[in-house]
């Protein structure tokens, strides 16, 4: 009883000292009281310290700030104490500066949610306004562009006079604008230079400017803006045109990658593959183990998994190929029905087998840091990473076309597809240069497997969203042709990206399947059909 | 010869006779032996295998994992539980097909099964015909209150019409995006959302709608589109019931183009920690999600769920997720059922469920309506670096699931109400049984 009475007076005794000893400080001054506010873990009251913090002009307000970005910024709810640990692990009170030996147990980062991601990109566009790095500043006058804050326009006005950097410079001009547009006292002839400004920047960005602008402007002004507008408009219409064939550009190459494996396993040996998606798959769950491996031996390595993980998936799935064809498909020749069943209940096998071992969620195959991200051009986004396909696709198709014109092996494969009795005549073991060619078809298909592990799901389900698909390029192409699967492959996602804009996805699918199948009544044979000997065999 | 034969006949007489006599006394201890473990047996009637199984199998490990759990507590009625696990294999007509086979040939006393509505539908005629119990998940559109149904999961008015007010009154977005994968449940989700938008003074002109077919990965041009609508100078949301598989490609091309949380959010409603755990989550930070059930949530008895689940499953990495919550709950409400009249007959647990309460994971009590849906409290989450929810906002209390939608022209009217009117689809305006849906 005693003892128990003694606890708890000690502890009132500590609560008594801790509030003299934080709370009164605490109370010093108005920025003392805004950082206090982050420890009551409300969204509310986040914001106004965030406003109060970034206005104060303390110097602490930027370390804050971008801590509180970061999730660096912790705060501790019973004493209501703040810290930020620095980039370099060195933790400060953020009300004080003082630095601090370590964390209290119970302190948790800020949270944020999206209002409040906002509000700290605004905040701290007003604070790297003046930052030496003229990027942060170019950065900071995108950010103010976008928020249009009245409060950073005299700050704007003094870095203005003093910059000499180009850049920023127009991009302080562009903010300045943005700012004079929304100010209420700004004259009319600001308000039609900014106008102006705007107008030549002209992206969507612009756009959503000039179009948020209310109605009580003067008249002149919502004249000069709605003619702005009308003018992006149709400067953008131009781009979003340039932006579909570039869409449809990056379509085709994904078509063509999954297709190319295919051209030569359907297209030059005529087996109707339907586990070709599989081949797919199990490329792209090759990257995935590879990159497992790298992420728990050589983490340093991860930026190069991909190009350990090509040879490997051509390696795996071509070996898997050549079974294939040894095992099942070279007692099934000239009987195409039951190879198509044989090898779609090969598909279902293969895919189970992977559910089994893998299980049945997708798995994690990361972007190396060379595949994410974007560019401009122009008023066009082009991802990294839809590049990169883009330029891969080609180089496979360019060396895959070399392989077979100039390797003994190609020159073997295009004798035995052009008439096998003859080839065999000439001394060339024609079941081994067709177990050969499925596993070449299997082991593209394997790189494209990693290709697309980088845009879509790795699931056991992977290969079956690119089967048809795959299909529908080789015959539209020509089978037995690669320039065929090519063109074919072009056509197919340029006309696809054209048409989804209008008829919507579903749709444009559904009206590019007619269309092959029209074209098909018309060329039973596709683009490029092959002529002579080998179309008759 | 002659003799030779009749030789060999009464040796396999006697050698048949044998192992007849044999088989019988072995079957009497079987049976008998049978008769003292009579257990209950419990369908669960989700897909291992096809496009499906990435979510289902989950659901079934949960079942399984609910029943020994049970069992260790000694069952139901002093009877042990017993599970069938049959695998319908993403194949909807399958669905209706195993359904019967787990009522009729293993005479379960109640499935837990199903995750699309269209396997759903497809297995109501059996559950109706054979008279039978389902409980059923998974998040839905609603208008539907089925006398053999038991919705775990969230009706609209438990996640999308919250997760739309919470976008409009705290984001202050103006312009919505309402894209979906080509089905029922997004195209009816999309339809209320819609009039529920109308009715909140958005004009037509702010609203887009898109669909794309199931497993799309190419969304440049629709990513795109909603960047040009984004470009109003309205804030503006999409509001995504784009499912599985299609949903990774789609986040990835949204962080891409450089579209941040900040300037789109994009909310959820099929997408929780299951399908986080296999992903890269950078692009996705601080897009939403709304359910009535986060792995995140702190509360003694979510805790303890997860330190069991992940012993059971002898992972210390597996994930909770929300149609997870919803079979603990439903099993629950059926041993209570089951428990209080003292039956597995479908029809006396039927009429004893409605009212039943079970305490969900959250730190509530959910109860059976008399529409066949439960009660939930709605949270939406924003997604972290981890693959896991932080909750920015939550309702107040738990809110009552609607079988039949209040946005909807045809269904404003109607109630399921299974204990008075004994009806699913009980007209209020004409007082008659029997609307839209019979």
């Amino acid at each position: 009883m005693s003892a128990n009475f003694l606890d708890r007076f000690r502890a009132v005794l500590l609560a008594i000292l801790l509030t003299a000893a934080f709370v009164v400080p605490a109370l010093a001054g108005p920025f003392e009281d805004a950082v206090a506010k982050f420890a009551n873990d409300d969204f509310s009251d986040t914001d106004e310290a965030i406003g109060a913090v970034a206005t104060s002009g303390n110097p602490l307000a930027f370390p804050i700030i971008s801590a509180l970005q970061e999730g660096r910024l912790s705060a501790d709810p019973d004493t209501k104490k703040v810290f930020v640990t620095g980039g370099d692990g060195k933790i400060i009170d953020a009300a004080t500066g003082a630095a601090v030996d370590k964390l209290p147990d119970n302190a948790a980062a800020v949270r944020l949610n999206n209002r409040l991601r906002r509000a700290v990109e605004a905040a701290l566009g007003g604070l790297t306004l003046l930052s030496p790095d003229p990027a942060k500043r170019i950065a900071a006058a995108q950010s103010v562009f976008k928020s249009h804050e009245e409060s950073a326009l005299a700050v704007i006005d003094g870095a203005l006079a003093k910059e000499t950097n180009k850049g920023a410079k127009a991009a302080f001009t562009e903010a300045r604008a943005a700012i004079l547009l929304y100010k209420a006292d700004a004259t009319e002839v600001e308000k039609l230079e900014a106008v102006a400004i705007v107008k030549a920047r002209g992206d969507q960005e612009a756009m959503a400017l000039l179009t948020g602008l209310g109605s009580d402007v003067p008249p002149n002004v919502a004249r000069a803006a709605a003619s702005a507008i009308a003018s992006i408009q149709s400067n953008l219409a131009m781009w979003s045109m340039v932006q579909n064939a570039w869409y449809g550009l990056s379509l085709g190459s994904v078509l063509l990658l999954a297709a190319i494996g295919l051209a030569i396993t359907f297209g030059v040996m005529g087996v109707i593959n339907m586990a070709h998606g599989e081949m797919v798959m199990i490329g792209a769950y090759t990257t995935f183990v590879v990159q497992e491996v790298i992420r728990t031996r050589y983490p340093g390595l991860f930026d190069y998994s991909l190009l350990i993980a090509v040879p490997l998936a051509f390696l795996v799935a071509g070996a898997i190929g050549v079974l294939i064809e040894r095992g099942i498909i070279r007692f099934l020749y000239g009987r195409p029905l039951e190879t198509l069943l044989a090898t779609w209940g090969l598909s279902l096998v293969l895919q189970q087998a992977v559910r089994t071992m893998f299980g049945p969620t997708n798995r994690e195959v990361g972007n190396p840091s060379w595949m994410s991200g974007a560019f401009e051009l122009g008023q066009i986004t082009i991802t990294y990473n839809r590049l990169w396909i883009l330029c891969f696709t080609l180089a496979v198709f360019v060396i895959l076309l070399a392989m077979l014109r100039y390797t003994a092996l190609g020159l073997e494969m295009r004798a035995v597809t052009q008439n096998r009795r003859m080839a065999a005549s000439m001394g060339i073991a024609t079941s081994r240069v067709d177990a050969l060619t499925f596993g070449l078809g299997s082991g593209i298909a394997g790189i494209a497997g990693v290709a697309l592990s980088q845009i879509d799901n790795v699931s056991p389900n992977l290969g079956q969203s690119y089967i048809i698909d795959s299909f529908m390029v080789v015959v539209f192409g020509g089978v037995g042709n690669l320039w065929g699967t090519l063109v074919g492959a072009f056509t197919l996602g340029i006309a696809n990206k054209f048409l989804e804009p209008v008829a919507g996805a579903v749709l444009g699918k559904i009206a590019i399947l007619v269309l092959i199948i029209l074209f098909i009544q018309k060329r039973p044979r596709g683009l490029f059909a092959l002529k002579g000997r080998a179309v008759e065999a | 010869m002659l003799t030779q034969l009749t030789h060999d006949i009464s040796t396999m007489s006697r050698r048949r006779w044998l192992a007849a006599t044999a088989g019988l006394v072995l079957g009497l201890a079987a049976f008998s032996n049978a008769k003292a473990q009579e257990t209950i047996k419990v369908g669960v009637l989700h897909s291992l295998s096809g496009t499906m199984a990435i979510s289902e199998t989950t659901l079934k490990d949960t079942v399984l994992f609910l029943i020994d759990e049970q069992n260790k507590k000694g069952g139901v009625l002093g009877k042990k539980l017993e599970a069938v696990v049959v695998d319908p294999a993403s194949n909807w007509p399958l669905f209706a097909e195993k359904a019967r086979e787990l009522i009729t040939k293993d005479k379960v006393s109640v499935v837990f099964g199903c995750w699309t509505s269209v396997s759903r539908k497809s297995v109501l005629p059996v559950f109706k015909e054979l008279n039978s119990i389902l409980f059923y998940p998974v998040q839905y559109e609603g208008e539907e209150s089925e006398r053999n149904v038991f919705y775990t999961g969230a009706a609209p008015n438990q996640q999308a019409i919250p997760a739309v007010n919470y976008l409009m009154k705290d984001e202050k977005v103006k312009r919505w995006v309402l894209a979906g994968t080509d089905y029922v449940y997004p195209r009816t989700t999309n339809k209320i959302l819609e009039a529920y938008l109308k009715s909140k003074g958005v004009k037509q002109e702010d609203i887009m709608i898109n669909y794309t077919p199931f497993g799309h990965s190419d969304w440049q041009t629709i990513v795109a589109d909603i960047k040009k609508f984004g470009s109003a100078g309205k804030k503006t949301a999409v509001v995504s019931t784009i499912n599985g598989d299609a949903n990774v490609p789609f986040y990835k091309e949204l962080g891409n183009q450089g579209i941040k949380a900040t300037d789109i959010p994009v909310v959820a409603f099929s997408v929780g920690e299951e399908e986080l755990a296999g992903i890269d989550t950078k692009p996705l930070l601080g897009h939403l999600a709304a359910w009535n059930y986060f792995q995140s949530i702190k509360d003694p008895a979510n805790e303890k769920f997860i330190k069991a689940w992940q012993a059971y499953t002898k992972n210390p990495k597996r994930v909770t997720n929300d149609p997870m919550e919803a079979h603990v709950i439903g099993f629950e409400m059926w041993v209570k059922a089951v428990e209080k009249v003292k039956s597995t007959d479908a029809d006396k647990v039927i009429d004893a469920l409605p009212g039943i309460e079970a305490k969900n994971l959250t730190g509530g009590t959910s109860k059976m309506l008399p529409n066949h849906h439960i009660t939930k409290p709605v949270f939406i989450g924003e997604i972290k670096a981890n693959g896991q929810f932080d909750v920015v906002w939550k309702t107040p209390g738990l809110v009552a699931g609607d079988a039949w939608s209040k946005e909807l022209d045809g269904s404003k009217d109607l109630i399921g109400d299974w204990v008075g009117k004994k009806c699913g689809n009980y007209n209020t305006k004409t007082n008659k049984c029997g609307g839209q849906g019979s």
